[in-house]
């Protein structure tokens, strides 16, 4: 057990992976001698070699693709996107081929790549470093979605999705890369990749977050139990597939859901989760499940960014309106 | 080409009857609705079989869809090559058993994937070569220019085999490209060939030379053999609204498998016996994928749920059993399959 930031830890999986398994490797812009722009691959091209950590053309589409090349060489590739807004040159190759050449090819060809993806706002960036387009890839069959949210599962999903046959969009909260936490290396995950956990229990309200908002919830239910509301916290993990057991059986404790993302609200993951729990809990419910999301707005400039961005006291409004107390919307009748 | 034998000529020319009859046989399967779609490879014999018969078992092809010349080189199961076009399967044979890719619609995908295979050979110090097949089309593509530009920063063992058959669908080369396709390799650091697509020989030679530039660590080769696609698009395309019957002629005049007969007989190889044994040998082959297609037994409905994953995937289960439950509301004997 040790301590380190969030980045710190991914970069501690990606070499545990790297001295594993010698058909693991990374490609990417910059993650060579620079360690990438954020330095999560610092060091590792040094001690793995450029034709382990490769530091490619600047291309996404054509990093994608020579992932599921090599893939099919029988690789397991480790791509790092720069950032959210650069992996639309690369989304053909992920939808088209990553996502279902397994089955296309009736299981005969597996597509066991990690695509690394820093993701979401509160940074002050320009245009095109801040996206959370998650729902893009949960809306894709054939790849498995996760965002992790502090440095332990930063380092344990890491190892899983990488080990994994399936090809998974793992995305890592850039606004956390300097948070520290403790990290058991080398252990056994204590859960599946797959699994969602409580982070907080509570009574009276369940409060589903994922990535950089599980942080934000996490003070949102410290504010909110002040004021004599106890919230539990769901840490979401997998976003494809989501664990329902979870989320279900905390609603059925607490008739009562808000799902936060940074990610603009239509047909984003919160409209997907409210769905599926009130089809599976409709007599629990003792209210409307609340969404808590980004506006359907482009990302604004980063001057704005704190409006469109969910944050403490947003989610506390969207507690205040899933228990019926006086919130923003009091009065219109919603 | 002094070391091909009277025997390996005959050997190609029975090759190429043979795949076209393969490709005229599947274009009657689909008239008759025993196929939904097929994609002719007609004037296109000499391109696939050149460049076919000149790879090892163990190189690696990145087809697009038209290549079922190649696929019968690489010893596909006829069944199998006709599996995707009547609506079984999204692939035919196992890329693993043929070393060949399954049949690639996203135009240029598979251009990338050849070059990240050749990276993964250069990795593992392997002398087997990567090829890739596209048309003239798919040049415009960003994939297959990003992919000559990996393969060229990383010197990698991959062929990039273009048959410009001078039509995108209805959208002729001119449109594409201004210059000869073959002229901008060089531009990205690629050696590059531009061969007589419809000479069996000159492909043969063409590809053997890139085989063994990369065989031997010298990196990629672009090779456009310029051919022409005689027949439609695909058996839903009508070449008769954007193509005239005068360019249809002249490219008629070079038939590949009618100048290869030429060179035989000029060579007193082509004989009434090995005439009607090759007709014998691609009606044999034609008959067999009939067959093979007609008795095809349809897939299981519960099979549209197969390999999504490789892992367990609680959502998709669920969808699964919910699935399977719908159908068992029915009586057993109205859907096919339904109990499987």
């Amino acid at each position: 057990m040790s301590s380190m930031t969030f980045g710190r830890a991914i970069n501690a999986g990606l070499r545990k992976s790297l001295e594993d398994d010698p058909k693991v490797i990374l490609l990417g812009e910059d993650i060579g001698k620079l360690g990438g722009v954020f330095r999560v691959t610092d060091g590792l091209q040094k001690d793995f070699g450029s034709h382990r950590v490769v530091d490619t053309p600047l291309a996404e589409a054509g990093i994608m693709g020579c992932a599921v090349g090599l893939a099919y060489r029988g690789y397991r590739p480790v791509v790092e996107i720069q950032f959210d807004g650069f992996i639309y040159p690369a989304f053909d190759q992920i939808v088209c081929q990553v996502a279902k050449l397994h089955y296309r090819t009736q299981g005969k060809v597996t597509m066991p790549i990690t695509i690394r993806v820093p993701f979401g706002g509160g940074i002050g960036s320009p245009e095109h470093h801040s996206e959370s387009p998650e729902a893009y890839f949960t809306h894709t069959s054939g790849l498995r979605v996760v965002a992790v949210s502090n440095p332990q599962d930063a380092y344990s999903m890491l190892r899983q999705a990488i080990s994994s046959d399936d090809p998974v969009l793992y995305f890592e909260p850039k606004r956390r890369y300097h948070i520290k936490g403790e990290v058991k290396e080398h252990a056994e995950p204590s859960l599946p990749m797959g699994s969602a956990q409580v982070v907080t229990e509570g009574r009276d309200v369940t409060l589903v977050a994922y990535g950089p908002l599980v942080r934000t919830a996490l003070d949102a239910a410290t504010a909110a139990a002040d004021d004599g509301v106890s919230v539990e916290v769901i840490d979401l993990r997998s976003l494809s597939p989501i664990d329902y057991s979870i989320v279900e059986a905390s609603v059925r404790k607490t008739g009562r859901l808000v799902v936060a993302h940074e990610a603009s609200q239509s047909g984003g993951l919160g409209a997907e989760i409210a769905t599926t729990i009130t089809e599976r809990c409709f007599h629990f419910l003792e209210a409307a499940p609340v969404r808590i999301a980004g506006f359907d707005i482009p990302y604004p400039p980063s001057k704005l960014e704190a409006h469109h961005l969910p944050d403490l006291d947003r989610i506390l409004d969207g507690v205040d309106r899933a228990l019926g107390r006086r919130n923003s919307l009091s009065g219109l009748g919603a | 080409m002094l070391d091909v034998t009277d025997e390996q000529l005959a050997s190609l020319y029975e090759d190429m009857v043979v795949i076209r009859r393969i490709d005229t046989e599947a274009t009657y399967l689909q008239r008759q609705g025993e196929l939904a779609l097929w994609p002719p490879l007609l004037g296109q014999e000499a391109a696939q079989i050149g460049s076919g018969r000149a790879l090892r078992e163990d190189d690696f092809v990145f087809p697009s869809y038209r290549e079922n010349g190649v696929a019968y080189c690489r010893g596909v199961d006829l069944g199998d090559i006709v599996r995707v076009w009547r609506g079984n399967a999204h692939s035919g044979w196992d890329p693993y058993e043929l070393n060949m890719a399954t049949p690639q619609v996203i135009i240029g995908a598979q251009s990338l994937h050849a070059t990240g295979y050749a990276m993964g050979l250069k990795n593992d110090d392997s002398e087997a070569v990567a090829l890739t097949y596209f048309g003239d089309g798919a040049t415009s593509q960003g994939d297959v220019n990003e992919a000559m530009i990996f393969a060229a920063s990383f010197q990698v063992p991959v062929i990039f085999f273009c048959q410009n058959n001078q039509w995108a669908i209805s959208e002729p080369v001119g449109l594409q490209a201004r210059v000869p396709i073959s002229s901008r390799a060089p531009g990205f650091g690629i050696p590059s060939m531009r061969v007589d697509g419809n000479d069996v020989l000159a492909v043969l030679a063409a590809t053997r030379v890139a085989l063994h530039r990369a065989r031997t660590g010298g990196g990629p080769t672009f090779i456009e053999a310029v051919t022409y696609r005689m027949g439609p698009h695909t058996t839903a395309d009508d070449p008769t609204r954007y193509r005239d019957e005068a360019e249809m002629g002249e490219w008629a005049a070079k038939d590949p498998i009618s100048r290869l007969g030429a060179l035989l007989k000029s060579r007193g190889v082509l004989t009434e016996a090995l005439e009607s044994s090759v007709t014998a040998a691609a009606d044999a082959v034609a008959k067999e994928m009939r067959h093979a297609c007609i008795t095809m037994p349809p897939p299981a409905p519960m099979d549209v749920f197969s390999h999504v994953y490789s892992e367990p995937n609680s959502t998709l289960d669920t969808q699964k059993e919910n699935y399977a439950r719908y159908l068992q509301s029915f009586p057993a004997d109205s859907v096919e399959g339904i109990n499987q």
